[in-house]
């Protein structure tokens, strides 16, 4: 079975664009404009040269010995922690501010969670001299302050959502509403594979960069494009898809997505999608969703803010639903050990929700001739306050 | 062979003036739905709108979200509305329709509720994040087989080519919702709202037009109305029932609902 997205912007049975009518104009206009856009010539040579310039790509595939022998297998970090920000998101921010540039628009509003995306909005904004409004829940503003202080910094107006349960998804909702109140001067930058159509495929788009460098960069370094096992964390899934991207059609890779287990899958303070979803519609979007018997959305848990969403991408839950996706959960405290680990082997500290893809090497099989692909979607600065509370080091 | 729906009946009897008043199901206290939709209807309002709350309701803004969240820790469920319609209309005679977003529907089955949507007298929905396309290809045949009416909005955004299909798929009324907005966002009617009223008018499209989102008080009324068949009226109501005296709460509510006639109505003192 082929993965891709069709017309009507469905993986399966999971997306679409379940948006009030208020909507309808933004989104049909997006969904008929942006594949000519981005793959206009100009477009695509100016994306590759500020991802180049600006961001800093390729971004190293880096081998890491002792990582691979501790766990016995040939292990390459991609490291989008090295991108400018510090994060994978930014690949996407610049590709959608182009893209609001061609289309006209005056305005940039974005939702944030733990504030990476929101900080790479406010520097693309900056970037190009546009008006940038974030949008973020009340409790992760207090969770991620530096990051509230650094889009300030980038000239960005911060909101707080301070409905509902006061984090990712309420800064969504409310990111969602301003767009409704500004349809026409306005461009609404989502942070991952979510929404409606066409965002998701739109965004995994802007990420595939990191699977297309892993195939060149693998090629050089083993003499083969793809390598036996990609795995990446999935909050919405932005890493992920874009670490996949180039092999989801090539059954010999094993695509392996760790999601946040919280505290525990059977805890109550949980973001384990997969296991704990079902079929449901938030955001615009048809997918997993984490709710209670009466449809009503439940406030997830983990660790990282960046994983701390009740649903998935639709083509995760697309990719889980017909098997081509391994998920494994990654309990917190997983996650910190094997981030503590990684700084210690490798001299590298990722963000809480990359370390969650690395501590999924313990939950999964493979064999030492394996060449896995980890992707580390983001270094762990952002989050040194969580380490330091967590002590174990 | 269904009868003639109570949606109909209104539309045929009456043309102008018509309205509609939203309110959050289990808001301000739980068993207040009836007792509520009770008064709209001694009040004078022509249809009833029940709001089934959603813990993430993106085209509302801050009234609506706020009933709904206190809906929603009251205990308030699909299941329970159910049970508290069942016996509506031995006191209910007006068009009753419901208002919420698709999921909870999903999770208590889309056929199941429809089929209890006819059971206790329900006439129709509407469903912001159910788009024209998507309810053609998986809700209109559910929808129609249980007699309900689905009624789409329309913005200022709207094209005149999609406005013409959204009426061609519609069987009772189109909701005009006033500007780009969430509801409660703006209040009063502006001229280029007028303008946009006016524009659409003259489509000469064949359902009834009501206009929501934003309408407040008699004057917004009067203006909404002079363009359309009439208009709804939401988050202004909720904030009466906010700071309604309990012991009199129909009072209140009758006494809001004659000032959106009658001009009649201290707004400052209750909204
Ligand atoms: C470093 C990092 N990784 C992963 C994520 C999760 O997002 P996604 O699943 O879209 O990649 C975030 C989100 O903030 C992040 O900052």
């Amino acid at each position: 079975m082929k993965i891709e997205v069709d017309k009507n912007g469905f993986y399966g049975k999971f997306g679409g664009a379940y948006i009030p009518e208020m909507l309808y104009p933004n989104i049909e206009e997006l969904k008929e404009k942006y594949l000519g856009i981005i793959e206009d010539e100009d477009f695509k040579k100016k994306f590759s040269e500020l991802l180049r310039d600006y961001v800093g790509r390729p971004t190293p595939l880096y081998f890491a010995a002792r990582l691979s022998e501790k766990y016995k297998a040939k292990i390459y970090l991609k490291r989008e922690d090295l991108c400018h920000t510090g994060a994978h998101k930014v690949n996407n921010t610049i590709g959608q501010i182009l893209l609001a540039q061609k289309l006209g628009k005056k305005r940039i509003i974005a939702e944030t969670g733990a504030g990476q995306h929101g900080v790479a909005t406010a520097t693309v904004c900056a970037l190009m001299g546009m008006e940038c409004t974030v949008y973020m829940g009340e409790v992760d503003m207090e969770r991620q302050k530096p990051n509230v202080e650094r889009m300030k910094l980038l000239g960005a107006t911060v909101v707080p959502a301070t409905s509902g349960s006061k984090t990712l998804k309420d800064a969504t909702n409310e990111a969602m509403r301003q767009w409704i109140n500004n349809p026409v001067d306005t461009h609404y930058i989502i942070g991952s594979v979510v929404g409606p159509h066409p965002y998701p495929e739109m965004v995994a788009r802007f990420q595939s960069v990191i699977s297309e460098e892993i195939k060149i960069q693998l090629k050089e370094k083993e003499g083969r494009e793809n390598p036996d096992i990609v795995i990446a964390c999935v909050g919405g899934g932005s890493n992920a898809a874009g670490a996949f991207y180039h092999y989801y059609n090539s059954p010999d890779v094993r695509l392996v997505a760790a999601e946040a287990a919280g505290l525990g899958i059977s805890s109550g303070k949980s973001a384990a999608t997969t296991v704990l979803g079902k079929l449901g519609i938030l955001h615009g979007s048809r997918t997993l969703l984490m709710q209670t018997e009466d449809g009503q959305v439940v406030e997830p848990h983990s660790i990282s803010a960046g994983l701390d969403y009740p649903g998935i991408g639709p083509v995760h839950a697309h990719l889980f639903d017909v098997g081509r996706g391994e998920f494994v959960a990654v309990e917190d405290k997983d996650a910190m050990k094997a981030g503590v680990e990684l700084s210690k082997l490798e001299g590298i500290i990722p963000a809480i929700e990359s370390a969650h893809a690395i501590h999924a090497l313990n939950q999964i099989k493979y064999g030492p001739d394996d060449v896995i692909v980890i992707n580390l979607s983001g270094r762990g600065d952002k989050d040194l306050e969580t380490y330091i509370k967590w002590g174990e080091y | 062979m269904m009868k003639t729906s109570r949606i109909d009946h209104l539309f045929k009897d009456k043309q102008e003036n018509i309205l509609a008043i939203y309110f959050t199901a289990g808001y301000p206290e739980l068993e207040d739905t009836v007792p509520v939709m009770e008064a709209i209807e001694e009040g004078g309002a022509d249809i009833i709108e029940v709001g089934m709350p959603f813990s993430d309701p993106v085209a509302d803004g801050p009234t609506i979200q706020e009933s709904n969240k206190i809906a929603l820790d009251n205990g308030m469920s699909l299941k329970k509305l159910f049970e508290q319609l069942a016996k509506m209309r031995e006191t209910v005679t007006l068009p009753v329709i419901l208002m919420g977003y698709l999921n909870p529907i999903i999770q208590y089955g889309v056929e199941e509720f429809c089929k209890k949507c006819q059971e206790v007298g329900v006439d129709g929905l509407i469903l912001p994040d159910l788009p024209m396309q998507q309810y053609l290809e998986e809700y209109k045949d559910i929808f129609s087989q249980y007699g309900l009416k689905n009624t789409f909005l329309i913005s200022p955004q709207t094209s005149e080519e999609r406005i013409k299909a959204i009426d061609q798929n519609s069987d009772g009324f189109i909701y005009m919702v006033s500007s780009h907005s969430i509801t409660g966002a703006k209040s009063g009617i502006s001229e280029e709202q007028e303008r946009y009223f006016e524009r659409v008018a003259e489509l000469g499209i064949q359902n009834p037009r009501l206009i929501g989102f934003g309408i407040s008080d008699h004057e917004s009324f009067g203006k909404a109305s002079k363009h359309a068949h009439g208009a709804i009226i939401g988050s202004a109501f909720i904030k009466v029932l906010n700071n309604a005296d309990r012991a009199n709460l129909k009072r209140d509510i009758g006494n809001f609902i004659k000032g959106i006639k009658n001009g009649e109505y201290d707004y400052t003192s209750k909204a």
